[in-house]
C-alpha cells in the first residue's frame, strides 16, 4: 500500500529533464570520452574536426544510452543499496517506461549518427559495445557470476577502438591492444574499490567477488590480471607501433602499477581501515589509465 | 496528493526548452557535417 501510495503521483508528473541527463551517468562518460579520443589522435591518418567531433559525440551518445538501459534495467537491485537509491528510477522521480525509451531512441540516434557522418563499420562496433554492455553484461552476467566486473570491463575498452575505426574503417594491432588494456585494467581498478568500499551488493544478491570468495582471493585476481595488463601497455613499443617516449613511460607506469598491486597481495587486513594498499592502488589505477593514453598520444604527435 | 497542474506545466516546459536547444545543436551538426563531407568529395 505505502509503494502504490508513493509512486502514483510521483510517475504522473513528468520527468525533469535532468533526471535523463542523470541517467546516462555524465562522469563514467569522461574516461569514454578520452579513451576515444585518444584511439581517435593516434590512428594513421588525420580526420576533419567536425567529423571527429561528431564521432566522439557519438560514442559518448551510445556510453550514456548504455548507462539508461542499465538503469532501467537494474531499477530493483539499486533500491537496495544505499550507493544508487537515489538515482530518478528507483526514487521515484521517472517512470521505467521513459528511461527504456529513452535508451533505446538513444542508442539508435547515436549509432544512425555515427554511420552517417564516418563509417558503418564505428556504427557497428558502436552497436555491439552498447548491446554488449546492456545484454551480456548487465541482463546475463551482472547477477551470476563473481567475474561479471570482467566482462563489464570488456563494454568499457570498446572506446579507443571505435575512436580508430572512425577514422579508418577498419580496426588494427594497436586499438586491439587498447582495447585490452583496458579490458584488463578493469578488474584491479574495480576490485581494489570494491574490498575498502563495504558496499550494500550482498544485500542486493550481486556477486561481487570480494563477497563471494573473500579478500585474498580477489587480492591474487588483481595481480593475476596485473601482470597481463602491464604486458598489454608495454608491448606497442616493442612491436614498433609507438617510439620509445611511449615504451618508457608505458613501462615505468606499469613496474608502479606491479609494485603497488604487489603491496596489495602481501596486505593480510579485512577490514576497511587497513587497506591503505588498496586505496593507494584504486586511486593510481585512475592516473595511471589517463597517463598511458596522454603519452601514447604525445608520442605521436609531439615525436614523430 | 496528485501534482499541481502549475508543477506539471513547469516540467513541461523545461523539457521543451531543453529540447528545442538540442534539435538546434542538431540541425547546426548536420549542416556542418554536410559542409565536411562535401568538401572531402572535392
Amino acid at each position: 500500500m505505502t509503494t502504490a501510495a508513493i509512486e502514483a503521483p510521483a510517475t504522473a508528473l513528468p520527468a525533469d529533464w535532468r533526471d535523463f541527463l542523470a541517467l546516462t551517468k555524465p562522469r563514467v562518460m569522461t574516461l569514454v570520452v578520452f579513451t576515444g579520443l585518444c584511439g581517435m589522435l593516434v590512428a594513421p591518418v588525420p580526420i576533419h574536426p567536425v567529423l571527429g567531433f561528431t564521432a566522439i559525440l557519438c560514442i559518448a551518445l551510445g556510453a550514456g544510452a548504455a548507462a539508461a538501459l542499465n538503469m532501467w534495467y537494474e531499477a530493483d537491485i539499486d533500491a537496495l543499496m544505499k550507493r544508487t537509491r537515489s538515482r530518478p528510477i528507483p526514487a521515484g522521480r521517472m517512470a521505467p517506461e521513459a528511461a527504456l525509451q529513452f535508451g533505446v531512441g538513444l542508442s539508435f540516434f547515436s549509432v544512425l549518427l555515427m554511420g552517417v557522418a564516418t563509417n558503418w563499420f564505428a556504427a557497428a562496433i558502436l552497436a555491439v559495445s552498447i548491446l554488449f554492455y546492456v545484454l551480456v553484461y548487465t541482463v546475463w552476467l551482472k547477477r551470476r557470476t563473481p567475474q561479471n566486473i570482467v566482462i563489464g570491463g570488456a563494454a568499457g575498452a570498446f572506446p579507443p577502438l571505435i575512436g580508430w575505426a572512425a577514422v579508418t574503417g577498419d580496426v588494427a594491432t594497436l586499438p586491439v591492444l587498447l582495447f585490452a588494456l583496458i579490458f584488463l585494467w578493469t578488474p584491479p581498478h574495480f576490485w581494489a574499490l570494491s574490498l575498502f568500499v563495504r558496499s550494500d551488493y550482498a544485500n542486493a544478491g550481486v556477486p561481487m567477488l570480494p563477497v563471494v570468495a573473500g579478500a585474498k582471493a580477489t587480492r591474487i585476481q588483481i595481480m593475476l590480471y596485473t601482470l597481463p595488463m602491464a604486458v598489454a601497455a608495454v608491448a606497442p613499443w616493442p612491436l614498433g607501433l609507438t617510439g620509445a617516449l611511449y615504451g618508457i613511460a608505458a613501462s615505468v607506469l606499469s613496474f608502479a602499477f606491479l609494485a603497488l598491486s604487489l603491496a596489495v597481495l602481501m596486505n593480510r587486513a579485512t577490514e576497511p581501515a587497513g587497506m591503505k594498499p588498496e586505496k593507494r592502488l584504486f586511486a593510481f589505477s585512475i592516473l595511471y589509465l589517463f597517463a598511458v593514453f596522454g603519452a601514447l598520444v604525445t608520442d605521436k604527435w609531439l615525436v614523430v | 496528493m496528485t501534482p499541481s497542474d502549475e508543477e506539471i506545466r513547469r516540467r513541461q516546459k523545461g523539457r521543451a526548452i531543453v529540447m528545442a536547444l538540442l534539435l538546434a545543436a542538431f540541425v547546426v551538426l548536420v549542416y556542418a557535417i554536410t559542409i565536411a563531407k562535401m568538401g572531402l568529395a572535392s
